[in-house]
């Protein structure tokens, strides 16, 4: 069946995981469902423990068992050991048919391949996934469909019940004897827990992995006691030069200069850029350079931000430290300057991942954005994107909250070169589709900008701008022009994986890879 | 005269023809030539390589009107002559002549490309030279270099190379490029040629390149050789008439114009005195304007 992006999802899959076809953006504003609940083991006799001895006890007292789903957050980036570690032990208990739902899994996370070889792990479900993993589900080593969710996603699956979490393993930079876990202190600081609130909640049984046992109460707590089961201590969670680095020196790279000011003279000429604007933006250089230059126009004209969304980093918080931002709500932190932040600004705020995107809420932060700048792996010449499937076809990135803040911000601008080493990064037809077009208003590239059609008032607004205004395919003819029409990347019939949309729908689906040969 | 022989050069961007990355589309940045480099930048051993890549990229990129430079080895090294005739064949705008010394220099160059222009098809005379000064030698035989060719758009200033020769280091200050510079723009424009400066390479002292800049403007180069797209936007600033300045070069045009006919010689403008001597100065304001494209008048 076609979907309302264009894409064929195969019969089969819709019929064998029971999902629709992506139908449109908004196809489930106003839907009426129940939230799932977990089974809960009181506790009621204040003599008992909550402390184990090791992850093999936790994993013990919990009832692990074949075909379990466990759960992960990815706060420690690529300094991450807690999914490593728990899956060593479920490997050397003997434990098959796992399903690991993760708020994103990296190359930090290569160490579990071999479990997806023999068995132990036959289910992935992530906002995407880098290095071996990706590699092991793009050659069809996953027994099952990988399931790649957006964060928003994810939290609406877990609450919807579409995922039912039997254990959920979240590392915590600090916790108490009873539970509390917080973002803050110890060696493996990582600012917030956003990503791990909905897994608390709806997990059934819940084990906090600390390597920084402090006194009680530890509050206030990101993640509290009393969605807690067992607590244990463990060596190190991380490695913290691998969860969070200084900031980013700022780029000189004047391709991505150059792409940051037409990024910054477009926000500025909307008619969103007023006082109390709200705003978010990724880690790129691009997306950091229109940052620091929107804060300086900020500046000069008076004009604050009311609210900075999303993953953090240093020029953000450096916006707020001026008084150019009056809140800065936060999902995650990338550098130490953010971790600070939250520490020490009272207007820097910690939110669940449910808060900031689950499209089945009844409202999100996502929708109250004004703009947000993303980038790319692809953009078609319909808007659609695609940020998890590398060019050459593998599995190599993440859906993040791109679709969520897409879907959510008035003005979405995706920021990529128009060509990516040699493949062009603008063509007829994306690898994989993961954000659809219709919530895509704007593509800046070295080359030129391109609006959407569908936001004439946007194409109004910028008549009298000077910047390299195109259109979608004439950016796409001026990549083929220089490095020629990519050839489609060959695929098995098998299908590894699927491509979730916001709303549980499908938006594609990732088929095996096949070696190229002449 | 070629069309192009004292078309605008402001800015002038090296890049190393052995990385076709940097090769495949400097013209985003907008530089007003490039400079596509055979020489030092190269290895040894890599040479044949580059100018496989500066051919192809010769004759398969639209660099949209940015000037093509391809800086040639010198006249000292085994590659010179298969460096002029793959820059010929590929149909390069203009070649810039390393470690140049003497009007000798040029003249070899000179016959090489026009017997490459013979093999390979290409209009006579098509293809310009400049010549880069790189030694005491070279910056004292200026004068004859500058009017060695009628291909020959101006010397470049090779600071690197030229202090090593005067046995002392590039400071930041620039005493010791000083005479070199004086001399150099003295000899070309007694030659009717352009000058350029030298590169300034430590990226990370944006307001050292400013400063340098605007010095080497008011002495009366014509532009500088660059070694990365940051420094471009500002040369141009510096290199580009202001409005104020512009509206002041029109004035002082229309009204010389004006007295002359009616037989009046000394006048003011602004409350400055004006005479015919500032009628090229104001033209030439005015024709660098026009060709940055910030003025679109009559004058």
């Amino acid at each position: 069946m076609r979907n309302a992006v264009g894409r064929e999802i195969p019969e089969e899959i819709l019929k064998e995981t029971g999902k629709e076809a992506f139908r449109g953006a908004y196809a489930f504003d106003n839907y009426e469902y129940r939230k799932a609940a977990p089974t809960v083991h009181a506790l009621n006799d204040p003599g008992r423990s909550k402390l184990v001895e090791n992850i093999h006890e936790a994993l013990v007292k919990c009832g692990i068992r074949d075909g379990m789903t466990l759960s992960f957050h990815h706060h420690f980036r690529e300094g991450d050991y807690v999914v490593n570690m728990v899956m060593e032990e479920v490997h050397r208990m003997g434990v098959k048919d796992i399903t690991i739902c993760a708020s994103s899994l990296g190359k930090a996370n290569d160490p579990i391949v071999p479990y997806i070889e023999d068995g132990t792990i036959t289910g992935l479900q992530s906002s995407g996934v880098r290095g071996r993993i990706g590699e092991a589900i793009s050659n069809g080593k996953l027994k099952n469909l990988a399931i790649m969710r957006s964060h928003g996603g994810r939290v609406r699956a877990i609450e919807s019940g579409e995922v039912h979490i039997d254990i959920a393993f979240i590392g915590a930079p600090t916790c108490d004897e009873y539970g509390n876990m917080r973002a803050n202190g110890g060696k493996s600081d990582c600012g917030v827990l956003s990503y791990a609130m909905a897994d608390a909640e709806y997990a059934d049984r819940v084990v906090a992995v600390t390597d920084c046992l402090v006194p009680f109460p530890n509050i206030p707590a990101s993640i509290s006691m009393v969605h807690v089961d067992y607590v244990c201590v463990v060596d190190a969670i991380g490695n913290p030069e691998k969860i969070a680095t200084g900031a980013a020196k700022p780029t000189t790279d004047v391709r991505k200069l150059m792409m940051a000011d037409y990024c910054t003279q477009f926000v500025i000429h909307t008619p969103y850029f007023k006082e109390g604007f709200s705003y978010q933006t990724g880690v790129g250089g691009a997306s950091i350079a229109s940052t620091i230059s929107l804060g300086k126009i900020m500046e000069e004209r008076g004009i604050h931000m009311g609210l900075g969304l999303g993953g953090i980093t240093t020029p953000m918080c450096e916006l707020l430290e001026k008084g150019l931002i009056k809140k800065l709500v936060d999902t995650q932190d990338f550098d130490l300057g953010a971790i600070e932040s939250i520490k020490t600004n009272p207007n820097h705020i910690e939110i669940s991942a449910s808060e900031y995107a689950n499209p089945f809420n009844k409202g999100a932060y996502v929708n109250k954005l004004d703009f947000v700048i993303l980038a790319s792996l692809e953009v078609d010449v319909h808007f659609n994107c695609n940020v998890v499937v590398g060019s050459d076809g593998m599995i190599s990135g993440a859906q993040g909250g791109h679709p969520d803040t897409a879907a959510g911000a008035k003005c979405t601008i995706v920021i990529l070169p128009l060509l990516q080493g040699r493949i062009p990064a603008i063509r007829t037809d994306v690898t994989t589709v993961t954000t659809p077009g219709e919530t895509v208003d704007v593509v800046i590239t070295d080359y030129g900008i391109a609006i959407n059609p569908r936001r004439q008032d946007l194409v109004e607004c910028m008549k009298d701008v000077d910047l390299p205004f195109c259109t979608i395919e004439e950016l796409r003819d001026k990549a083929y022009a220089m490095a020629g029409e990519p050839d489609a990347v060959p695929f098995e019939d098998r299908v590894v994986g699927i491509i979730e949309a916001r709303d549980g729908t499908i938006m594609d689906v990732v088929h095996q890879r096949k070696e190229f040969s002449f | 005269m070629h069309p192009n022989k004292k078309r605008l050069r402001r800015s002038m961007m090296f890049l190393n023809c052995q990385k076709p990355a940097l090769i495949k589309d400097p013209y985003i940045y907008q530089p007003d030539s490039i400079m596509l480099d055979l020489e030092d930048a190269v290895a040894e051993n890599q040479k044949d390589a580059a100018r496989y890549s500066l051919f192809h990229a010769l004759k398969e990129i639209d660099y949209r009107g940015v000037e093509r430079v391809v800086r040639i080895n010198g006249l000292d090294t085994p590659h010179w002559k298969e460096d002029i005739r793959v820059c010929v064949a590929g149909g390069a705008d203009t070649i810039r002549i390393a470690k140049t010394e003497s009007a000798a220099d040029v003249r070899t160059v000179e016959e090489h490309v026009l017997a490459a222009e013979r093999e390979f098809g290409r209009p006579e005379g098509s293809t310009l030279l400049m010549a880069a000064l790189e030694s005491c030698k070279g910056v004292l035989n200026a004068l004859e270099i500058c009017q060695s060719s009628d291909r020959l758009i101006g010397i470049a200033l090779s600071g690197g190379d030229y202090t090593k020769d005067l046995q002392t280091t590039i400071t930041g200050t620039g005493v010791e490029l000083m005479g070199a510079r004086q001399h150099m723009i003295m000899a070309a424009r007694a030659a009717g040629v352009q000058c350029w400066d030298t590169v300034f390479t430590n990226l990370d002292d944006m307001e050292g390149f400013e400063r340098e800049t605007k010095m080497i403007k008011l002495m009366g180069f014509d532009g500088k050789s660059l070694v990365n797209p940051r420094q471009i936007a500002v040369v141009h600033r510096i290199f580009t008439p202001s409005e104020k300045e512009i509206l002041f070069a029109e004035k002082v045009v229309r009204e010389i114009d004006d007295k002359k006919a009616k037989g009046i010689g000394v006048f003011t403008v602004d409350g400055k005195m004006i005479d015919v001597a500032f009628y090229d100065g104001a033209k030439r304001t005015l024709a660098m304007a026009k060709a940055a494209g910030v003025y679109k008048g009559v004058c």
